[in-house]
């Protein structure tokens, strides 16, 4: 699956395409298909999300999982501060990333 | 003391201009050109891989430099400017191309004195980035006096 | 240390205005961020991983309590708490929304501080040596020279669009504490027939192609410093490399030009800029030095510390070194506890280093470039209680230049470039060595870790070295033995193929296993490696 990601101009929250708008939750987004590289653009011209760019993902039980280990610590948070993590509660949440 | 400047048209495009004499209105010829013996002309053309320190012995026939920034980030024509300024060069030195707005007072201090923006510059904008700063730190090719010698006399 | 005058405080003000017209327009879309980059840079701030991260400036690794403060304030207000110290002797939140960027550069210009040109293709923040004004070996203290140097670079109007980033350190020993040679320009203040001047280097950096400045001019005096580093800068402005910004730094031109032709391009250049009048006056150099004068030192009473609580004793033999003033001594404040994030502290710890310095070291740190934190002034009479403050605050880990005292660069946790993460690495390698009697029987061992090419981390000047690549979308270790940034600078060769993060610790432990069994008496890894060359660790390492 094909996802849209990139980071909130004002904030740099790292934001994924919902196919409606933006969330911070990777669980969130959906697959953008052939649009995505079309969307990014759009977007990014209204000002709605900063520097987008397109990704490859699985789609899993738990949702999307990037194909890319740098863009799944994106989507969570970094691997050696789990207290500043979207999961800070969640144990395994590591083992997502990895 | 204000750093005053027009907005003259010339070919379809805002060039801002803080000189008090009208706009030269010969075509440049290129700096290759110029150096083969063009030499009746009086407007060069300044790309960022030429050496301006060539134009250093007949700066005397020159009205008008005019140094090419294909891109923004490719800062050779500051020292192509400040070098003709500071070999004695006193005609229109003019920065043409991918020159934003807040690069501008930089271009200055390298002396230029023309600039032919390729994308429209706010000057409001720009009036309110050239009296932002009261000081500089180093002496450049602009009469601005540097702090150390504010400090020191 | 330097205080700002009226002048100094106008440029910092003046500079928090513009970005914040700047910030405004990028938010209202009157900037694209290909415009806003180059301009956003130049203050500091960066679009990382998972938010802004700005890098706040700290000239030449100095500052004091108040501005300490400052930075644990910044953490808690804008950021999560904590902040990262890095290899140039800056700071960096990971955390900063761009609506807050401008408020942030105002409180920190309430104490005279920046970020400007902390970024970007400027010249960057001028490091030093982080013991200087309190070593003995030095010709004079750099620092003040670091300063001239910090304002003639601070928006200097020719040299802000340059190829590539422009990094240079002063330091003024022949002892090289701030990697000198590895700098774009690197300079060694020195004495000649009485008169001050520098040794100048040009053209080291690590990266891609990690080079040993070569020295360009033996002697440049005080009073004509400014022309001939503009004359430097103005030859690399001109024939720097801008097709490819792998090649792009001075290094590549000195590399492709030669050492003799940069030289003979700069003197030329020199001649004609020394007329201009661009170098300040003596009288400024003297003004800035007279704010270095050393503090009022106390008479050495002759207390010698108790050694009594092994602990403190230990810390004492690793951590802290001989100060030039008799009663005296240079504390060094490990942020690389085991198992922590190498540089990283919280608000509360730089809180602890404030009051420290405030009270026990004349109201002076300093930031070093392997990431710790310098208290350049205690009384030997003191020591103890710096130690049980350092201790109840997680920052007395007794091990300077050990092999746990790692550099780091953020890595893949955090930074948008790297291909693989440093600091899980970093944590299993203290926790592989974390015995401390271990780690001081291997002795000085400098380990270094970058998570990518770019070499934040520094892995060519490591006694050790690692350099994280990706590998088929895969995390990927290479090994480096050999290299130094001190004096005895060199550049690390790589071991062989690369190994996944459990492999490279175990490749480590048979590395020191083999330094241990090869040693002479006295023999520092890296000699121990010189000596014997890379064939018996590369035995060891791959069977």
């Amino acid at each position: 699956m094909k996802l849209v990601t990139g980071n909130d101009l004002a904030t740099g929250d790292v934001v994924w395409w919902t196919g409606r708008g933006w969330t911070r939750h990777i669980a969130e987004a959906r697959d953008a298909g052939d649009r995505a590289e079309s969307i990014a653009r759009e977007e990014e011209a209204a000002r709605r999300v900063n520097v987008p760019y397109v990704i490859e993902a699985s789609e899993t039980p738990d949702g999307p999982r990037p194909a890319h280990i740098k863009d799944r610590i994106r989507a969570l948070g970094p691997t050696v501060r789990p207290d500043l993590t979207l999961k800070p509660a969640d144990p395994h949440a590591g083992d997502w990333v990895i | 003391m204000v750093d005053a400047f027009e907005v003259d048209v010339i070919d379809d495009r805002a060039h801002l201009r803080f000189r008090d004499e009208a706009a030269h209105e010969e075509p440049a010829v290129t700096l290759d050109a110029f150096l083969a013996g063009q030499s009746n002309a009086t407007a060069v053309r300044v790309e960022p891989g030429d050496d301006a320190r060539a134009l250093i012995p007949m700066l005397g026939r020159i009205a008008l430099v005019e140094v090419s920034f294909p891109s923004f980030r490719d800062g050779r024509g500051y020292s192509a400017a400040r070098v003709l300024r500071e070999a004695g060069y006193v005609g229109e030195l003019r920065a043409e191309g991918d020159v934003l707005v807040d690069q501008i007072p930089l271009m200055r201090r390298c002396g230029f004195d023309s600039f032919a923006p390729r994308a429209a510059v706010d000057p409001v904008v720009l009036r309110r980035s050239l009296e932002r700063y009261d000081h500089v730190y180093q002496k450049a090719a602009d009469a601005a006096v540097p702090i150390w010698k504010l400090r020191h006399g | 240390m330097y205080k700002y005058d009226e002048y100094d405080q106008s440029i910092v003000d003046a500079r928090v205005d513009e970005f914040r017209d700047q910030c405004r327009r990028r938010l209202a879309g009157e900037l694209t961020e290909d415009q806003f980059k180059p301009l956003r840079l130049m203050n500091g701030l960066y679009l990382q991983l998972h938010a802004y991260m700005l890098r706040v400036a700290v000239p030449y690794g100095t500052l004091d309590s108040r501005q300490m403060r400052m930075l644990a304030h910044v953490a808690r207000k804008y950021d999560r708490g904590y902040g990262h110290f890095t290899t140039r002797q800056n700071i960096q939140y990971n955390w900063i929304k761009l609506e807050d960027a401008a408020d942030i550069l105002a409180e920190l210009a309430t104490v005279e501080m920046h970020a400007i040109q902390t970024s970007g293709n400027c010249i960057r923040n001028i490091s030093s040596d982080q013991f200087a004004g309190a070593a003995a070996d030095e010709v004079t203290d750099p620092r003040p020279w670091a300063e001239l140097l910090r304002q003639w670079s601070t928006f200097h109007p020719e040299f802000s669009y340059l190829p590539r980033k422009f990094k240079i350190a002063v330091i003024a020993a022949d002892e090289d504490r701030a990697a000198m040679r590895l700098h774009d320009i690197g300079l060694q203040l020195i004495e000649r027939d009485g008169v001050l001047g520098a040794r100048v280097f040009v053209g080291g950096g690590m990266g891609r192609t990690p080079m040993i400045a070569p020295e360009i001019k033996d002697f440049v005096a005080a009073d004509e410093l400014m022309s001939y580093l503009e004359a430097c800068l103005r030859v690399y402005n001109r024939y720097g490399r801008r097709d490819n910004i792998y090649k792009a730094r001075i290094k590549i031109l000195i590399h492709e030009l030669g050492a003799d032709k940069y030289r003979a391009e700069v003197e030329e250049e020199f001649d004609a800029v020394k007329q201009l009048g661009i170098d300040p006056p003596a009288a400024e150099l003297a003004r800035i030095t007279a704010m270095f004068a050393a503090p009022a030192f106390a008479a050495d009473d002759g207390t010698v510390a108790d050694r009594s609580d092994p602990d403190f004793a230990v810390w004492l033999d690793q951590n802290v070194k001989p100060h030039k003033q008799p009663g005296h001594a240079i504390v060094t404040i490990s942020l690389k506890p085991i198992g922590g994030i190498p540089g990283d502290a919280s608000a509360e710890q730089i809180d602890v280093m404030a009051d420290l310095a405030e009270r026990y070291s004349f109201d002076e740190l300093r930031v070093t470039h392997a990431q710790n934190i310098v208290l350049p002034h205690v009384r030997v009479a003191d020591l103890k209680a710096v130690w049980e403050a350092l201790a109840a605050a997680g920052l007395a880990d007794a091990n300077l230049d050990l092999i746990s005292d790692i550099i780091a660069c953020p890595g893949l946790d955090y930074c948008a470039l790297a291909n693989a993460r440093s600091i899980p690495l970093a944590q299993k390698i203290g926790r592989r060595f974390a015995d401390l009697d271990r780690q001081r029987d291997l002795g000085e061992l400098k380990l270094k870790i970058s998570g990518c090419i770019n070499a934040c981390g520094h892995h060519h000047a490591g006694h050790i070295g690692i350099l994280g690549v990706d590998r088929k979308g895969t995390e990927n270790f290479q090994l480096l033995l050999g290299g130094s940034g001190a004096e005895d600078v060199s550049l690390g060769k790589i071991t062989g193929p690369g190994f996944d993060e459990d492999g490279v610790v175990d490749a480590i432990e048979r590395v020191t296993d083999t330094y241990v069994r090869l040693r002479d008496t006295g023999e520092r890894f890296v000699d121990t490696y010189r000596r014997v060359g890379m064939q018996p660790f590369k035995e060891a390492i791959y069977g």
